[in-house]
């Protein structure tokens, strides 16, 4: 745990130097990149310790996206509408998971794809509160520049990540994490030894939820406006499920590998590509997880394997 | 007679529609070994998954040592000193045998040092596993898996040990081992009840034996007397 720990905190040190090349693309990608991580870290929780294939990313996300948005039309100033949206998706993480979670294997899948979808329609006719289809304006933050802008909002991501990650960590190393991954494995012998299989089904979907409603709630005030198709978004929990198998699912810095390979793949093929990206993108991640099916995170204890042979 | 260690009576249970147990009465006696056969579908794993919580009684008691169990979590029952075995091993394939070990003390709040000394304690009584101790619970043979089943169900510190299946899908030689061992706990005085298809295995290793049939308890006494029984010989055993 202790290398684990410090070995994040020498990445996210690394990161929090990118501001340094003062360009505002990768402020922007850094912006993304940490992101996804939160994202991805975040469905650790739930689909990689517990193994319970969630696809709600996209629902805590949306969300969290609009209860900021609200909060901040209401007057609730920018740091705490962001944490109230977390606290909202975890209280809706909390309900949730407990209607949900009586679910196994894909019929869990399919109810949670279903709950961004409904919230999405709901969003969408509530157009008192939220503007319905026409979106909705944030206010924008008052700062020197819009440089100052990118670096703050790539702060935040970084510090939420560094969060997320902290989280991840202490949760893996409890007596909850290794709860969860008894419920990966067995969930009827977790059950008989004395786990309590629901509340801790529940606690990992609570985790699952808060940051990323967080995450929602940053992103609505980055991009300064929001609509229902564009937060509530199905490829975000595709997104975070690649992610994570790309990088190794259960492991610590597999979602955090993960996110910053899965980007630059999109990037890279997004300008090579511009016809076909998804068509390629697709076909590299379908190599990749054939190949490496426990992730890039894999490879370095193949090398060091091999490494140890010779 | 001593009071029994378990005392069920009237239980009924069952899956959803389907009732499974009908007004099941049985007692366990106290610090023995006690076996319940039947044939398939007899509702003997029903008992067991009643028993441990893991369904719920829909009318009837369970009662250790004058604790009313009937209605309780899994966590409750487990804690009250019921472990159970389940059939088919149920292990956690991907940990390793020594995690396995511990989930089954996951519930103790006595501290790492008892613990661990139970860890060793079932070590000694099945050495293979200490050898295995840090492989894959899922690459261990069949036998060897189920002494990991028990001896995780051991580290729980059951003043009753449930075993589902002892013998399913074991060597004969295997199966005498598991015997010698559970004889061996036995000694020391926990109480066993060991689901068992084959009757004459079952009858050999306990001391009481219940047979069920289609969710009732139809028979119960001391296995000698079940072993010289004609009827029991002809339903279970097979005339020679």
């Amino acid at each position: 745990m202790k290398r684990d720990a410090s070995i994040a905190l020498v990445l996210f040190a690394l990161v929090a130097l990118l501001p340094l090349s003062g360009e505002a693309y990768w402020m922007r990608l850094g912006t993304t990149m940490l992101m996804y991580g939160v994202l991805a870290m975040s469905w650790n929780f739930i689909g990689g310790m517990a193994g319970y294939p969630s696809f709600a990313v996209a629902a805590f996300f949306g969300l969290g996206a609009y209860a900021g948005a609200v909060a901040q039309k209401f007057g609730v100033p920018m740091g705490f509408a962001w944490v109230g949206a977390g606290l909202l998706a975890l209280v809706f993480a909390a309900l949730l998971g407990v209607a949900l979670l009586r679910l196994r294997g894909h019929y869990f899948a399919i109810a949670s794809l279903v709950v961004a979808e409904v919230l999405r329609e709901l969003v969408n006719s509530m157009t008192g509160l939220t503007g319905g289809g026409m979106g909705l304006n944030l206010p924008i933050p008052a700062m020197a520049s819009v440089d100052a802008q990118a670096r703050f909002f790539f702060y935040v991501m970084l510090l939420l990540a560094a969060v997320t990650f902290t989280a991840m960590l202490i949760t893996a190393n409890s007596k909850l994490g290794f709860g969860l991954r008894c419920i990966q494995q067995n969930e009827s012998a977790a059950d008989m030894l004395g786990v309590d299989t629901t509340f801790y089904k529940v606690s990992a979907f609570m985790l699952s939820g808060v940051f990323v409603g967080v995450a929602g709630a940053v992103y609505a005030s980055w991009v300064y406006y929001i609509e229902p198709p564009d937060v509530f978004d199905v490829l975000y929990s595709v997104k975070a499920i690649v992610m994570v198998l790309l990088g190794g699912a259960g492991s610590m810095f597999g979602p955090l590998v993960g996110a910053a390979a899965f980007l630059s793949l999109e990037e890279l093929v997004w300008r090579n590509y511009l016809e076909v990206h998804t068509g390629v993108l697709g076909l590299m991640i379908v190599l990749l997880v054939l190949f490496l099916p426990k992730g890039l995170i894999s490879l370095s204890q193949r090398l060091g394997r091999r490494g140890k042979l010779r | 007679m001593a009071e029994p260690l378990l005392r069920i009576s009237g239980l009924d249970a069952g899956y959803g529609d389907v009732q499974v147990l009908w007004g099941v009465s049985l007692e366990v006696p106290r610090a023995e070994i006690s076996c319940l056969v039947g044939s398939n579908g007899a509702g003997k794993t029903t008992l067991m998954r009643a028993l441990s919580g893991l369904i719920e009684a829909r009318s009837g008691s369970i009662v250790l040592d004058g604790k009313p169990l009937a209605g309780a979590s899994p966590e409750a029952v487990l804690g009250a000193g019921i472990a159970h075995v389940p059939e088919g091993r149920r292990l956690f394939a991907a940990m390793s045998v020594r995690d396995n070990l511990l989930m089954g003390a996951y519930l103790r709040r006595d501290g790492k040092a008892a613990i661990g000394s139970d860890l060793e304690k079932a070590f000694a009584m099945f050495p293979i596993l200490r050898q295995r101790s840090m492989q894959d619970a899922g690459t261990l043979s069949g036998g060897e898996q189920q002494m990991c089943a028990i001896a995780r169900g051991l580290m729980g510190r059951p003043r009753l040990l449930l075993i589902d299946e002892l013998s399913l899908g074991l060597a004969p030689l295997v199966v005498d081992e598991l015997c010698e061992r559970l004889r061996a706990l036995n000694r020391e005085g926990l109480t066993i009840l060991v689901v068992e298809q084959d009757v004459a295995i079952a009858l050999e290793l306990a001391s009481t034996a219940f047979v069920m049939d289609t969710g009732r308890v139809t028979r119960s006494g001391a296995s000698a007397a079940f072993a010289d029984d004609p009827a029991i010989r002809e339903a279970y055993l097979g005339t020679i």
